[in-house]
């Protein structure tokens, strides 16, 4: 291959990349560029953000300065009457123990207010954007490429841009994590609603249904065991990202998952790395039976 | 209430993003076939002219892909036309804007579907009260008002079932207590038996002629099944690739199928179920002998009246007991099976 190269011109062998100076210059535009538009809105951005940090601090008080059994008790009311499932239920509290045994309850329940509220804004934001998505197929057609780059691109990259925008600590890594979490939600409430049964459809329709009146009565009820699994999968990609996220000064689990690999601690890393998998097992199974009861009606049978 | 009268007039639909411009082609002759090679455009409908009579049942039918749910869901513009109108009570529907459709829908129509079309995750009172909870009437006079129709259509005791634990004829009596319940003039039913087996399908003509004796609501009712059509309509129209290809009331078309179509359509038909003593009766001659039939009786009514009194000898008498003509119980026999002898020396 060498001998190939030398009879061709230079061009076809080295691929001719601009110099490496006007690279360099580029950059540095951009770079300045975004860091000066960022710091012209600092202010905006922060009174943005502030209710987020609150809401998100409260929560994390509460679950961590709540006596553990109130706390544990909630939780195993919230995973029954989600799943009435006894199994799931027992199993929940045999995994909660084991965490409070090795000393990570503390941790646990960060990452737990963490989660929460990532699902809740992924919830709020995913749905209605979900909605329009189904109603205009132009919307559909402009939203999915988004959400193809926000699922493919490595979540370290994006972790660079939400950190010159709102800095380190808990709300950037909030925002990175939801922006990872999202897609699912929308992409599953926009299928769900255009999977719903177009006899029905035209049905509400003939009995003089408002557009509004269709969304609420028959679209997003059929449409719901879907958007259930929407935020089951939210919830499992929150959990992923929140040990992402303490790279940029999440606390909790993930964050004890950095050290322990930062400073070779595998003991410690595997226990992390299990009440993290504990937390992920009751949360799909609850928001799974969950979903599964919504839908026993729901399945249409002919004749 | 009192119903009134739909008028279909020059109706024309063609399925395709430019149907408009190529309705004066269809009007100058332009087939459904070559329409859909050259242009790739559907022929939905054309030239429609129907009127449908006001407390009657008007029934549509038509071999599948004939036209017939195109054009019923013309009557609450579920489909829009490419061109010709649809008159209620002097307004045309095809003109209303959006706002007076969705009030017209609400409540001059009400419709059943071939597939029900309920709501699976309501039970049956819930989907029952569907259109009223859209009108925006009150909880508990709705609740009221489903109750009564859901016992009409004889499915007291399950206002808590879901559609799935019922029967395909159950549920659609679901659909038919949600359709009624609606108090619509305007009762829309798209091959609503299709998807019954045949002995619900009879029970279900049935509960819809009884309900139609004390309702007379003016009912559009499709299918593709002859003896449905001659059972329910007081007025048929047949169609054919879009088109009306004859229409009138069942006798007529039994008695005089317009082209080769509609003869093999009726050529299985039982005749005495559908052509009334008047059609064959011979003039008076002189008094009146044998027992009366009034006037509208089929022939196999009249033939069973005729041999359980022992009689050979009939007269017809019209609503006040006058005599219009004169029956043997020979020449209704014969009348009945005229079809079977054309088969018989056409073989
Ligand atoms: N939305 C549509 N787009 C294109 N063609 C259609 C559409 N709806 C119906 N058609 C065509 O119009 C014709 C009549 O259909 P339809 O009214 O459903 O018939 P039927 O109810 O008598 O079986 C058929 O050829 C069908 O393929
Ligand atoms: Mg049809």
């Amino acid at each position: 291959m060498a001998g190939l190269c030398e009879s061709v011109p230079g061009f076809l062998c080295k691929f001719p990349a601009f110099s490496d100076a006007s690279v360099r210059a580029a950059r540095k535009v951009i770079d300045d560029g975004f860091k000066s538009l960022v710091r012209s809105y600092i202010n905006a951005i922060d009174a943005l953000v502030q209710p987020l940090q609150w809401f998100l601090n409260d929560l994390e008080r509460l679950f961590v300065n709540s006596p553990w059994p109130f706390v544990l008790i909630v939780m195993l009311g919230v995973v029954y009457f989600g799943s009435r499932n006894i199994k799931i239920t027992i199993g929940t509290a045999v995994s909660m123990f084991a965490i409070g045994l090795m000393g990570l309850w503390n941790d646990t329940m960060v990452t737990l207010a963490m989660v929460t509220v990532c699902t809740l804004i992924a919830v709020l934001i995913g749905i209605p954007i979900g909605i329009l998505m189904a109603r205009s197929d132009r919307v559909q057609a402009f939203v999915n490429p988004i959400l193809d780059v926000m699922q493919t691109m490595p979540s370290f990259v994006y972790l660079i841009p939400v950190v010159m925008i709102f800095g380190i600590g808990k709300v950037p890594g909030l925002i990175a994590v939801v922006i990872y979490a999202i897609p699912p939600m929308i992409r599953l409430t926009n299928l769900g609603i255009r999977l719903v049964d177009k006899e029905v459809l035209e049905a509400a329709d003939a009995f003089g249904s408002s557009g509004w009146q269709k969304l609420r009565n028959v679209q997003m009820p059929l449409a719901l065991p879907t958007i259930m699994a929407g935020i089951n999968q939210t919830i499992m990609m929150s959990l992923a990202m929140v040990v992402v996220a303490s790279m940029v000064g999440v606390g909790g689990l993930g964050k004890n998952v950095l050290q322990a690999i930062n400073n070779q601690f595998f003991t410690v890393g595997f226990l992390n790395g299990f009440a993290l998998v504990a937390i992920a097992i009751i949360f799909d199974r609850t928001s799974q039976a969950y979903g599964r009861r919504l839908q026993k009606h729901s399945e249409v049978i002919h004749g | 209430m009192v119903s009134h009268a739909i008028e279909v007039r020059n109706l024309y639909k063609i399925f395709g993003p430019r149907g408009g411009d190529y309705v004066d082609a269809v009007k100058n002759g332009l087939g459904k076939a070559e329409l859909n090679q050259k242009y790739g455009h559907v022929l939905g409908l054309r030239d429609i002219n129907i009127s449908m009579p006001a407390g009657g049942i008007m029934v549509v039918m038509g071999l599948s892909g004939s036209g017939k749910s195109t054009l019923i869901r013309h009557i609450n513009r579920l489909i829009d036309p490419t061109a010709g109108e649809v008159l209620y009570d002097g307004v045309d529907v095809c003109r209303m804007n959006e706002k007076d459709l969705r009030e017209f829908r609400r409540h001059k129509t009400a419709m059943v579907f071939q597939k029900f079309a309920l709501l699976p995750h309501r039970t049956v009172l819930e989907n029952t009260v569907y259109g009223l909870e859209i009108q925006g009437v009150s909880s508990g006079e709705r609740e009221k008002r489903a109750k009564e129709w859901i016992a009409r259509v004889g499915l007291a005791g399950f206002e808590n079932h879901y559609p799935n634990q019922l029967s395909g004829g159950m549920q659609q009596r679901v659909g038919l207590a949600r359709a009624l319940t609606n108090d619509a003039d305007i009762l829309l039913m798209d091959e609503a038996y299709s998807a019954l087996d045949p002995l619900i399908r009879v029970d279900m003509q049935t509960v819809l002629l009884e309900l139609q004796k004390e309702l007379k609501k003016t009912v559009v009712f499709i299918t593709h099944d002859l003896d449905e059509a001659l059972r329910l309509g007081d007025k048929i129209a047949i169609l054919r690739d879009g088109m009306v290809v004859q229409q009138g009331t069942g006798q007529e078309i039994v008695l005089n199928p317009a082209d080769d179509y509609i003869t093999a359509f009726v050529k299985e038909v039982n005749r005495g179920r559908v052509v009334n003593v008047e059609t064959i009766m011979a003039p008076l001659s002189g008094n009146p002998e044998g027992m009366p039939i009034a006037k509208g009786t089929v022939l196999e009514s009249a033939a069973r009246a005729m041999t359980s009194a022992n009689q050979t000898l009939a007269h017809v008498v019209d609503e006040a007991g006058k005599p219009l003509g004169a029956l043997t119980l020979s020449a209704v026999i014969a009348a009945m099976v005229t079809q079977a002898t054309d088969e018989a020396q056409a073989a």
